[in-house]
Formats: structure tokens, C-alpha cells, sequence
């Protein structure tokens, strides 16, 4: 097994992996050349426009529902409802999300699709269907679900050690709660999906997903008919995030449902407003919590209760769970530790993956408990954390090993020296001393997060290499491209493993009738699984291409080296070039194609007793952040962030700094600005979302970018048993953005007196840090913290009790 | 009436004329048009002006030449570009032969999804044009080549973290003498024509002010549109449809600009960016507003005449021109009248203004008072929408407070005039004990609520603040 490893990791001395090289669509994102699934719809002739039929009600039972004058409505040319449905009403794979619902669910549920000649047509038929509804009681939020006992899914707990008698004898007690807002992905593609029907029946599907093989099923089962009946096809998404995993399923079905029965290609685009009040989010958490330190500020024993908001389905709430669960420890030894998870179900869009997929909010719960505790420990925050790192030998809250924990205390120095943390440290003090109105904060934060599905048979992944008789060569793997630049690793993992230049390689379009029974381009893992298949089938290959060159190289084939487009004796004795021996492989009819195969070894997973060793890896990163904090209105400004992050040796690095880059900025968005405001009044708009629009729901500009912005990669950072040495990168940054909070609550508590510890909530907006500073400047010192009286409207209620004894 | 369309009407794009064609009328926006043409560089990412991903760029008159101006397709009516020239993501370079951005923005990570791209380049593009642009000292905002990072405010990029769109517009050289585009400049922008397209919903651009007046006059539920800012994101979002729109963005009657020893008088159809290169910099407080308002997209098609004709209780001009103590003329085809901004308006998005009347110019009465200030608190820096506003002018003499006027949005339902803090100001001394006791007073000005943006009561502390704020700016020795 561990000359099979090495042959996935070690790199050949020519390679293309590890070379800076643009994204491989680049020139045609730039000109506008690049297609996405609504632009072929000037492609399809006689395209039929689908609009949704959606209630305005949180809960309501739909008595009927009458089409009849939609059916008038000039182009209008079908209303699909549930009786139209041949196969199974669901969108899902949990069979709880029905396609046609019975009952409306949450405001802007769809409950049927109107199909027309122009979307114009579609929508004035939607707007004429008319639906009959009883109101239901709706629970909207977190702490009516769990006043009202509304679960769904299974709790779940990881414990370890004796958190009673930790707590007890802690030196340091603290107590809080806090409360964790969703996210929307807002990719700037909107959901999408184009169907048609070919003369055999043969439905063919173009979907802006991250799952096309879960599409098919679903497409097929809503139509009643078998996989091989659907093919899948994504081109390309306009981001992904997450939000593409789950949620492009039913809107695929209803494409394709509007294809069978009319006969004509269906196309089915959301609007922004459309997409943000139907389609799930970043799940919102609360959590309490009790933790105990012991004199060196040491953590003893955590114990915390994590609520996910999974809204009216089950969709992915129940391994975004286990993932918050395997990550509230974050980068810390807790020796002991229990955690216990639990999913309320409400009436709101099904909550869904995100980047992190409940990581970043298991995080948030330790993080927000360090920064906020810090003062009452009389430790400075950076301190704390650095001293509750995991060591050598030390495992996980769930039984995994830890390996590599000194990557993490490496990364640390490294961020703290690249940053001159010291130095800018007492820069920000001296800042603040002269600055009555503006005040500086700098923290630092760490990431571990683990690499692989938690549910290990998903960790497997499928490919089909092509080699034509002149030599160039086509590959095809499980993954899809959202920006992530996984087509342009894969090009390069083919070149590098064939021993060719990137220039003869070319990737086609994911298709399911490629490379079947994939699995989501998610949990960070499309590169590790992909490029691990694409590397086997090209092996394969390149075994056979060495058997046709030896005898012509005067070598056995162990002695044929393949690189640079040459086929060469290891001894340098003779050589060919690739397209030699490639139309010579052909004429002795030795096979030019391979379907490659990979999975990732050495996972196990209890999901029950929820311990094992669910992910193949660590990646590890820290982040150093300054910010400056208006003392009249809590607006603030990154000034600068250094990031040192570990990606194992990069296979592309222009590629995966773009992840890095763009994962931070995306998680200080959902950790200081991006927020979710649902109704909750009684009123009429009772569950609605009232930040639906680009124009209420504000993601990172410009403007929020840290004007001075430096990212590093751990060097010598090779990672054996993972494709060429590297690593997954494009989850983990998102949560080097805690530095970014931090920095503003260190910034804040500059504002009062030393010692007082500074409740923020999430996100901490303007506002919400303007009520946290003006907290701080009226505290008194020594301030022994008091419980949330900030007046801030969500989050954090920290509620720290001074030591006992 | 087949006769009255003009023939020709058609829309010059990429340097090839496309007929506007059949089945177009005046609820078609550009952005659809360009995409039904097949050309799908620019995509929908909001529909309401926000994002920028429908970014394309037009020839607007500049001078006696031309400025290549980026401006928010989905929002503006594709009738509203008869005659005009277009260039889109498609237009400045093709994949075998890159343009300067286009090559900057591949080569250095500019683009991971792809899907914002075209629009940043159009934005990168008109920047990169901008006559102006000269190589200076780097700012945070600005880069050693003179690029301004706010030409790109009005793109949202949910990939990159923007970064690398940073240093592919830093890295942009001077314009080649021969560059196509560039060349393009120095002759004037193609003329507005009289374009009348009929239908369900109709559109015309009349020559002059008497007949679009008329037009208005004439049609039940016509609406005036400028740069469509607002009425495009009522038409793509509301799904509001005008039996007919009159195009006034090009009347000359609504277009001058004139500056006395008495007072400035701005057209109101002239774009904010039109304003902002016209006043440059002499009414330092509408200088605060406008990098502010909105982005560079916006405020390219934007107008002041929009901006105070849809009545918004949030625009950010309204609070700068009460504070500035400005007036309107309204004209209509009974004649013009003047009216004191203070007086404008009446209730949530209801003014004085007649339903047949246009705002034909704003009046700013000089000498303006010495100092001023523009707090906008809003969650985002750039691009977003005031949750509070508040303009402030003031003149405090030796330490008293001779003069003061402070504008307020945000607040209530119209935009306002602060009277009880302005009265408990004036006359005083400009010292903290009077300026903290009238904070107390502006914070109980106006009746603020809760929403999305913010609750009542941080609108409330943000308006104590904008006093505390300006008064610490007046001290500036000794704070910051």
C-alpha cells in the first residue's frame, strides 16, 4: 500500500503540477466566450420560459389549486402540478421535500410551475394560478422550534473524558450562549436548468449543480424512469459555494418534467429574489455553553449544546451537524469535552451546505468563548489560543489522531513573524492612546479542519481518459467547475501523470454519461478524489504505452520513462516521442483509453457513536488581522491580513491563492456584514425574508477587502496519500476570517477599560460592534463582566461567572 | 402607426448595427436584448443595479468627444440605446486576441467562477479609458497608474476576494495612441435620436423639453425616465410595466449648467458623474455625497432630477441639498415654478411635484456656508443603501455658531430638515457642553424604525454621533 501511496504523491522530476497557471477558462471568462447553462438558451429552439407558483404563507395547507385562468393567459402553454408527476413527488433523497408540496412550508414555497412562450408569459400565468390555502401556526425561529419540541433528524453527541468533574474543580468557570447567522451563497449565476427530450426519450439535462449524478437520480425518479434514461450534463457554474450541491435537483425535475410532457426544451432560471427565498442558506446555530480553565489558562472541560436551523427539510442538516460537532474544537485540546447536537425544524428555506459545511459554526462556538473570555483569564487573546494548540499525540473529541499538530504551532510563528505581530501589536496600542475617536484591533486565529466526506463511502470519485490516434488527449472526471479551478488541476494532474505538455490535454464538459455514480464536487475534497481517479486512469495508460515502447527502446518497461512529450530509456540510451509510440500502440491494438478509479483509504467512521477516523487529513492555516473601528458608528476597515496557510505542496498556486483569498473574504462577509433578517413578528409577513435582494443583503465589495492583503503557503508542506503531495484548500480559509472578528472585539475593548470583555454579536455589523464599543466606554474598570445587557440584537448572550473558588 | 418609427433604429454594438427588432418595446431592457442577440457576456446577477455582472459600455458625449461609460445594462431600456454605441465583454477582445484588461484580468487570477468577469471588465475598461487616468502616487484606493478602485465599486465578485482584480487594474498601462477605442474618443458621441417605438408599452424620446411635457400631459400613467436607475429596478423587480416611457435624458433643456457670484444651477438630467467632473470639488459636501452614493455604474446613469423625483425618504442627494439649502424648478407645460427643497416633500415617496411636472434643474444658493460634512452610515462601505444619512453645513465663526443646516434621510418618511437641533445650535457657542446637549436633540429628530438595514434605535445614536463627529472633524488638532 505504500508504494501505491507514494506513486499518488510523489511528484515525477518534470512536472506540470505545482506551476503557476491561469484557470484554464480564463480567456474565456474575460471576453464573455465563457458558456453557463441560461446561455444556451438562445441554443435551444421553441424553449419553453418556467416561472414558479410561489405562497406567501410560513405554514399554511393548500386546499386547491386552480390553473384555469393561467391556461388563458396569452403564452401560456402548461401549469405543472403535482398530478403531472409519473414517478416520485420529491426533491430530495429524503423523501420529506415533496417537489409539488401538499403544504406550504415556508414563505415563497413553489407550489406548481407555469410554462410559457416568454418568461413575461410564465410569470403574468403564475401570478393568474390561483391557490387556496388554511393557515398553520409557523415556528420561525430557533428558540420557538425548541419551545415547541420541533426536531427532525437525529441528536447526535461526541463525548470524551469527564466534563462534571473537569467543570468542577476548574479554576475558571464561564458560562454563555450565542447565537450564529446563516449565510446566503449568493453565486452570481442563479440557480439554472435546461431540459430536453431526444427522439429515443432520452431526457438531457443541463444543470448548474455540484452534484450531476444526484440530479439524475432525482430527475429520474420524478420522472419514472431509470438513470440510463436521464443524462446530466454542467458546463460550467457561475459559483457554487455549497449551494449547488443539493438545491438544483428539484428545479432540474421541473425542467425536465415541462421537456417529457410538452415535448419542447424547458428552461428554468431563478431570479435573485426567487433563488434567495427558495433556496436553502448556511444554516443558523445557537449554542450554551459551559467551559473551565484551569491557572495556566488552559482549557479543562467544554461542554456546549449546538441548536442547527435546518428549516422545513432534512436536506443536509444531518452531516452539516456532524461537521459543526467535529469542530468546535477547532484547533484546541479539550481533554474534556462533551457536545451535543441537535436540528430544529422551522419554516424557512431548507438549510444547506456552505463552504464548511457547519465547520465554521462549530468554530465559532470555542472562538467566540476565547476572544470574549481572555480578559477575565488576564491573558492577552493570542496568548490563549496559542497555548491551547494541539500538540503531538493529542486527538481529536472524536478519537482521531491529530496528525502533524506541529504544522499548527510552525503555522503560528510563521504568521505571528510575517505580520510582525509584536511589533504592529504595540503600533495599535501607541494608535489608540492618541485616537480618542478610532481605534485599533489586531488578532490572530487558527484553522484545523478536516479533509474528506464525514460519510466515508462518498470518498470515491471516477474518470475517462481518452488518447487519440495523433496524440492529444481528452479527459473526463466526476468533478464540476465553479470557479474553484478544479479542471485546471485536473489538466495538469493528466499532464504531469502522462509525462505531456498541458497544451495536448484537454478537459470536456462533467457529464454523467462519462463517469457515473459520482459523487458532490464538496467537502473541499474534488481535487483529492478527482485528481487521485484522472492520475489512476492515465496510469493505466501510461503502463500500456511503456510495454508498447520498450522492445522499441531496447528497455524492459520499468526502464521507460515518460516526460516533456518524449518517450525516453531511463538511461538516456534512445527515445521516441509521445506520438510515436502512441500510433504505434494503436496499430498493435493495445487500448488508448482508461476509466480510472480512486478512493481514499484508511477512513472509518462511527456516525452513531460518532468516533473514528472520518478524514484523511488536516489542513491547517492562521490568519493575522488588523482593523480600525469608528467609535461613532462601528464601521470598521481591514487594514491589513496575513495569512499562512498550508495547501501541502500546491498543485496550481495561482489557483489555490485565489481560494485562500476568496475564502476569507467570504467568511469575514458572513462573520461581519451578511445578514439574514427573517420576519418574526405576528404579522401578516410572518416568516419572510426580508433580505432577498442584492439591495438589503450585503456581501463583501471593494471596500471590505484588507487594504494590505499577504497569504503564504506553509513550505515543505508535502502530504503524503493525497495526489501529488498536496492538499484540499477550498473550504478551510473561510474560517481564517475569525481573525477579522476578533480583531474588531480587540478593537472595541480599546475603547474601555483594560480587562473588560467585549460581547459582539454575529455578524458583527457596524451596529452590532457600535453597541459593543459603547458597551466598552461606559464599563467600569476592573470590570467583572456582566450578563448580556449590550442591547445587541442577535448573538452572543456570554454570560462568564467568576471563579468559584 | 407603422410610419412614425423611425426605420434604422437599431443599436451600434461592438461596431456592427443590430436592428432593435421585432417584439421590442419600451419593458425590454438592454441586458435581455443583448442576450437575445446572442451575445451572453453579460449576464443577470440581480437585476436591480447592484452587482454589476450586466456591466457594458456606451459612448457618451464628452465635451466635443466621446467618454467610454460603463453603465448597468439590466436597468436601462434597450430602446433608450437607438442610436448608441455599445461595447460589451464580446466587443474588446476575443480569446485569441485579448484586450490590455481582459489580459491582465486571465493572467493574473482576476476570474475563478467567470461569471462577474465581462462586467468587470466593461468597468475596468472605462476606467482604463478614462482621459484623466494619469500614473501618480498609489493610494488605497488608487493605483500608481491612476486607476481608481472605486470604477469598480459597482461589481460584486463572490469568488476572488477581489485581490487579484486589484492588481490586474493596477497593473493596466497607459492607452496605445492607435487603440481602436481610444481613438474612438476624440469624435463626438453619435446624436440622441428621436426614437418612437409604439405598442403596449410605448417609448419616446422627444427633442425637447415642450414635447416630452407634452407627451407626459398626454398619456395616463407615463413615466419620465433618465438613467432608468430606479424605474428599472421597479420594472425587472416590481415587474411595473408604463403604457409609455418618455426618455428625458438627453433634453438639452435639462442638461445645463450654469455658475453665478449668486448661485449654481445643475440640470437634472445630468448624470452624477457629469456633476462630479462639472463642480469638481466646489461644493465640497455634494464631493462627500457622491463617492458615496451609490457606485460608479450607478452615478454614470443616475440623475438628481431621479434622484428627487422618485421621492425617496433614503436618497442621499436630499439630505446634502437641504442642508445646502437648494432649490428646484419644476416645469410643466403651465411654465416653470421654483421650489425651496425644504418644501419639496410630503410624504413616503410623495412630493409637490405634479404627475405632468419635470424637475428641470436644482438651484444652490452661494456662497455656500464654510463647512460641511456627509455622514452616511450604511453596512457596507461602497455600493450599498443609507440606513441613516446626515448632512451638515455650518458656519461658526469665531466659535459660535452664526449659521446651520442639517439635512437628515433615513429617518422618517421624507427626507428632513433637523429644525429643533438647528435652532438649539444657532447663536450658541460652539463648544461641547451646547454641541453634546443639541447630539440629544438631533437624536430624537425624525421617527426612525427597525428594518433589515438597522434598528430605531442605532438610527437614533447615529444621528447623536453625526453631530459628535462633526464637531470632533471641526477640533481636528486634537482628534481623529
Amino acid at each position: 500500500m505504500s508504494s501505491e501511496s507514494n506513486a499518488l504523491a510523489d511528484r515525477p522530476r518534470s512536472s506540470v503540477v505545482g506551476i503557476e497557471v491561469p484557470h484554464e477558462s480564463a480567456a474565456l471568462h474575460v471576453t464573455g466566450a465563457a458558456l453557463y447553462t441560461d446561455d444556451l438558451v438562445g441554443r435551444a429552439p421553441g424553449v419553453l420560459h418556467a416561472w414558479p407558483v410561489q405562497v406567501d404563507h410560513a405554514h399554511a395547507r393548500i386546499t386547491s389549486i386552480s390553473v384555469d385562468a393561467a391556461l388563458t393567459v396569452p403564452g401560456v402553454v402548461r401549469v405543472l402540478t403535482q398530478a403531472d408527476v409519473p414517478g416520485i413527488n420529491d426533491a430530495g433523497v429524503k423523501e420529506d421535500e415533496p417537489l409539488f408540496p401538499g403544504e406550504v412550508c415556508y414563505v415563497g414555497h413553489a407550489v406548481a410551475w407555469v410554462l410559457g412562450e416568454s418568461l413575461e408569459a410564465a410569470r403574468l400565468g403564475a401570478a393568474a394560478v390561483e391557490v387556496a390555502v388554511g393557515p398553520l401556526p409557523a415556528i420561525v425561529t430557533i428558540e420557538e422550534a425548541v419551545a415547541a419540541a420541533s426536531f427532525q433528524g437525529t441528536p447526535r453527541t461526541i463525548s470524551r473524558g469527564d466534563v462534571e468533574t473537569g467543570l468542577a474543580t476548574a479554576r475558571h468557570r464561564f458560562s454563555g450562549e450565542i447565537r450564529i447567522g446563516g449565510q446566503e451563497h449568493f453565486y452570481l449565476e442563479t440557480q439554472a436548468a435546461l431540459a430536453e427530450v431526444d427522439e429515443a426519450g432520452q431526457v438531457f439535462v443541463q444543470s448548474s449543480t455540484q452534484h450531476p449524478s444526484e440530479t439524475q437520480e432525482i430527475v429520474a425518479h420524478v420522472l419514472g424512469v431509470r438513470s440510463h434514461d436521464v443524462t446530466v450534463q454542467c458546463l460550467r457554474m457561475g459559483g457554487g459555494f455549497g449551494g449547488k450541491e443539493a438545491q438544483p435537483h428539484g428545479l432540474a425535475a421541473v425542467a425536465a418534467l415541462g421537456a417529457v410532457l410538452t415535448g419542447r426544451p424547458v428552461r428554468l432560471r431563478l431570479t435573485r429574489s426567487q433563488d434567495m427565498t427558495m433556496t436553502g442558506k448556511r444554516h443558523p446555530f445557537h449554542a450554551t455553553w459551559e467551559v473551565g480553565f484551569d491557572d495556566d489558562a488552559r482549557i479543562v472541560a467544554l461542554r456546549a449544546t449546538l441548536t442547527a436551523d435546518g428549516g422545513w427539510s432534512l436536506d443536509l442538516s444531518e452531516p452539516v451537524l456532524a461537521r459543526a460537532l467535529c469542530h468546535v474544537d477547532n484547533a484546541y485540546w479539550i481533554p474534556n469535552i462533551e457536545l451535543h447536537g441537535r436540528i430544529v425544524k422551522t419554516n424557512k428555506t431548507s438549510q444547506t451546505a456552505f463552504r464548511g459545511f457547519g465547520g465554521p459554526q462549530g468554530m465559532a462556538v470555542l472562538e467566540d468563548i476565547l476572544g470574549r473570555v481572555a480578559p477575565a483569564l488576564g491573558v492577552p487573546a493570542d496568548e490563549l489560543r496559542r497555548r491551547n494548540l494541539y500538540g503531538d499525540g493529542q486527538s481529536t473529541p472524536y478519537g482521531q489522531p491529530v496528525r502533524h499538530a506541529e504544522r499548527l504551532t510552525q503555522i503560528w510563528d510563521r504568521a505571528l513573524q510575517t505580520s510582525t505581530f509584536e511589533q504592529r501589536s504595540a503600533e495599535v496600542e501607541a494608535f489608540n492612546s492618541a485616537h480618542p475617536h478610532r481605534k485599533r484591533g489586531i488578532a490572530i486565529t487558527p484553522v484545523k479542519f478536516g479533509i474528506s466526506f464525514n460519510l466515508t463511502a462518498f470518498n470515491q470519485a471516477g474518470a475517462l481518459v481518452l488518447v487519440y490516434k495523433d496524440g492529444s488527449v481528452l479527459i473526463n472526471h466526476g468533478g464540476t467547475e465553479m470557479g474553484q479551478g478544479l479542471h485546471t488541476k485536473m489538466l495538469q494532474v493528466a499532464a504531469t501523470a502522462l509525462g505531456l505538455p498541458l497544451g495536448l490535454v484537454r478537459l470536456a464538459p462533467t457529464r454523467t454519461d462519462k463517469v457515473p455514480n459520482t459523487s458532490a464536487t464538496a467537502a473541499s475534497s474534488g481535487t483529492d478524489l478527482n485528481g487521485g481517479a484522472v492520475q489512476d486512469a492515465c496510469r493505466q495508460i501510461v503502463d500500456r504505452l511503456r510495454e508498447v515502447a520498450a522492445p522499441l527502446l531496447g528497455v524492459a518497461p520499468p526502464e521507460v520513462v515518460l516526460a516533456d512529450g518524449r518517450v525516453r530509456a531511463a538511461d538516456g540510451s534512445a527515445e521516441l516521442s509521445w506520438y510515436e509510440v502512441v500510433a504505434e500502440a494503436y496499430m498493435e491494438r493495445v487500448s488508448l483509453s482508461a476509466a480510472g478509479y480512486y478512493r481514499t483509504e484508511g477512513l472509518h467512521w462511527d456516525a452513531v457513536r460518532m468516533q473514528g477516523s472520518p478524514f484523511k487529513y488536516f489542513a491547517y492555516g492562521a490568519a493575522v488581522t488588523e482593523v480600525e473601528v469608528d467609535g461613532f458608528t462601528g464601521a470598521y476597515r481591514t487594514l491589513r491580513t496575513d495569512i499562512v496557510h498550508d495547501v501541502g505542496d500546491s498543485l496550481s498556486p495561482l489557483i489555490d491563492r485565489g481560494q485562500v483569498e476568496g475564502g476569507f473574504v467570504q467568511g469575514a462577509g458572513w462573520l461581519t456584514l451578511e445578514e439574514l433578517r427573517w420576519d418574526t413578528s405576528d404579522g401578516p409577513a410572518r416568516g419572510r425574508l426580508a433580505t432577498q435582494a442584492a439591495s438589503t443583503y450585503k456581501l463583501p465589495s471593494f471596500g471590505e477587502m484588507p487594504e494590505t492583503f499577504r497569504v503564504e503557503f506553509l513550505e515543505r508542506a508535502h502530504e503524503s496519500g493525497v495526489i501529488y503531495g498536496s492538499k484540499a484548500v477550498g473550504e478551510p480559509p473561510l474560517m481564517l476570517a475569525f481573525s477579522v472578528r476578533e480583531a474588531i472585539r480587540q478593537a472595541c475593548a480599546a475603547f474601555g477599560p483594560a480587562g473588560h470583555c467585549v460581547d459582539l454579536s454575529l455578524p458583527s455589523t457596524p451596529e452590532a460592534t457600535f453597541w459593543a464599543l459603547s458597551e466598552a466606554r461606559t464599563a467600569r474598570a476592573p470590570d467583572p463582566p456582566t450578563s448580556g445587557s449590550s442591547g445587541a440584537l442577535d448573538g452572543i448572550r456570554a454570560t462568564p461567572v467568576p471563579a468559584e473558588r | 402607426m407603422g410610419a412614425q418609427i423611425e426605420m434604422g433604429t437599431a443599436i451600434t454594438v461592438n461596431g456592427r448595427a443590430r436592428p432593435l427588432g421585432a417584439g421590442v418595446d419600451g419593458s425590454t431592457n438592454a441586458l435581455d436584448w443583448l442576450r437575445n442577440q446572442g451575445l451572453t457576456g453579460a449576464k443577470e446577477g440581480c437585476a436591480e443595479g447592484e452587482c454589476g455582472a450586466c456591466s457594458v459600455l456606451v459612448a457618451r458625449p464628452d465635451g466635443e468627444g466621446t467618454r467610454w461609460t460603463a453603465v448597468n445594462s439590466c436597468l436601462i431600456p434597450a430602446a433608450a440605446l437607438d442610436g448608441v454605441e455599445v461595447i460589451t465583454a464580446e466587443g474588446l477582445g476575443t480569446p485569441e486576441d485579448l484586450h490590455p484588461v481582459q489580459r491582465e484580468m486571465a493572467f493574473r487570477g482576476g476570474s475563478q467562477c467567470g461569471y462577474c468577469t465581462p462586467g468587470f471588465v466593461c468597468s475596468m475598461a472605462a476606467e482604463y479609458y478614462r482621459p484623466e487616468r494619469r500614473a501618480c502616487d498609489p493610494g488605497p484606493e488608487r493605483g500608481p497608474n491612476g486607476f481608481d478602485v472605486h470604477a469598480m465599486a459597482g461589481n460584486l465578485c463572490r469568488c476572488t476576494g477581489y485581490r487579484p482584480i486589484q492588481d490586474a487594474a493596477f497593473a493596466l498601462g497607459d492607452v496605445p495612441d492607435d487603440d481602436p477605442l481610444a481613438v474612438r474618443l476624440s469624435r463626438p458621441a453619435p446624436a440622441p435620436r428621436a426614437t418612437v417605438l409604439d405598442g403596449e408599452a410605448a417609448f419616446v424620446r422627444p427633442a425637447h423639453l415642450s414635447e416630452a411635457l407634452a407627451a407626459l400631459a398626454g398619456t395616463e400613467g407615463a413615466v419620465a425616465v433618465a438613467g432608468s436607475t430606479d424605474w428599472g429596478v421597479q420594472a425587472n423587480l416590481g415587474h411595473r410595466r408604463a403604457p409609455l416611457l418618455v426618455a428625458i435624458d438627453q433634453l438639452p433643456e435639462l442638461r445645463g449648467f450654469e455658475a453665478t457670484p449668486e448661485r449654481v444651477e445643475i440640470g437634472a438630467a445630468l448624470t452624477l458623474s457629469e456633476i462630479e467632473r462639472t463642480l469638481a470639488g466646489s461644493v465640497p459636501l455634494l464631493e462627500e455625497v457622491f463617492v458615496q452614493f451609490a457606485s460608479r455604474l450607478i452615478r454614470n446613469s443616475a440623475t438628481l432630477g431621479g434622484n428627487l423625483g422618485t421621492g425617496s425618504p433614503i436618497g442621499d442627494a436630499a439630505p446634502a441639498l437641504l442642508a445646502l439649502n437648494a432649490s428646484l424648478v419644476l416645469s410643466s407645460v403651465r411654465g416653470d415654478r421654483e421650489v425651496p427643497m425644504a418644501d419639496y416633500f410630503t410624504g413616503y415617496r410623495q412630493s409637490v411635484r405634479e404627475p405632468d411636472e419635470l424637475i428641470r434643474s436644482v438651484r444652490i444658493p452661494l456662497p455656500l456656508l464654510p463647512r460641511s460634512s456627509f455622514v452616511k452610515v450604511a453596512k457596507r462601505r461602497f455600493d450599498d443603501i443609507s440606513s441613516v444619512a446626515v448632512a451638515i453645513a455650518a458656519d461658526l465663526g469665531e466659535g459660535v455658531v452664526r449659521e446651520i443646516r442639517i439635512g437628515l434621510g433615513g429617518v422618517a418618511a421624507t427626507p428632513l430638515r433637523a429644525v429643533a437641533t438647528e435652532h438649539a445650535l444657532r447663536g450658541k457657542p460652539w463648544e461641547v457642553g451646547t454641541v453634546g446637549a443639541a447630539a440629544s436633540v438631533l437624536a430624537g429628530e425624525g421617527t426612525p424604525m427597525d428594518d433589515h438595514r438597522a434598528s430605531a434605535r442605532y438610527r437614533a445614536a447615529m444621528l447623536e454621533q453625526s453631530l459628535l463627529r462633526f464637531y470632533a472633524t471641526t477640533n481636528e488638532a486634537v482628534s481623529s
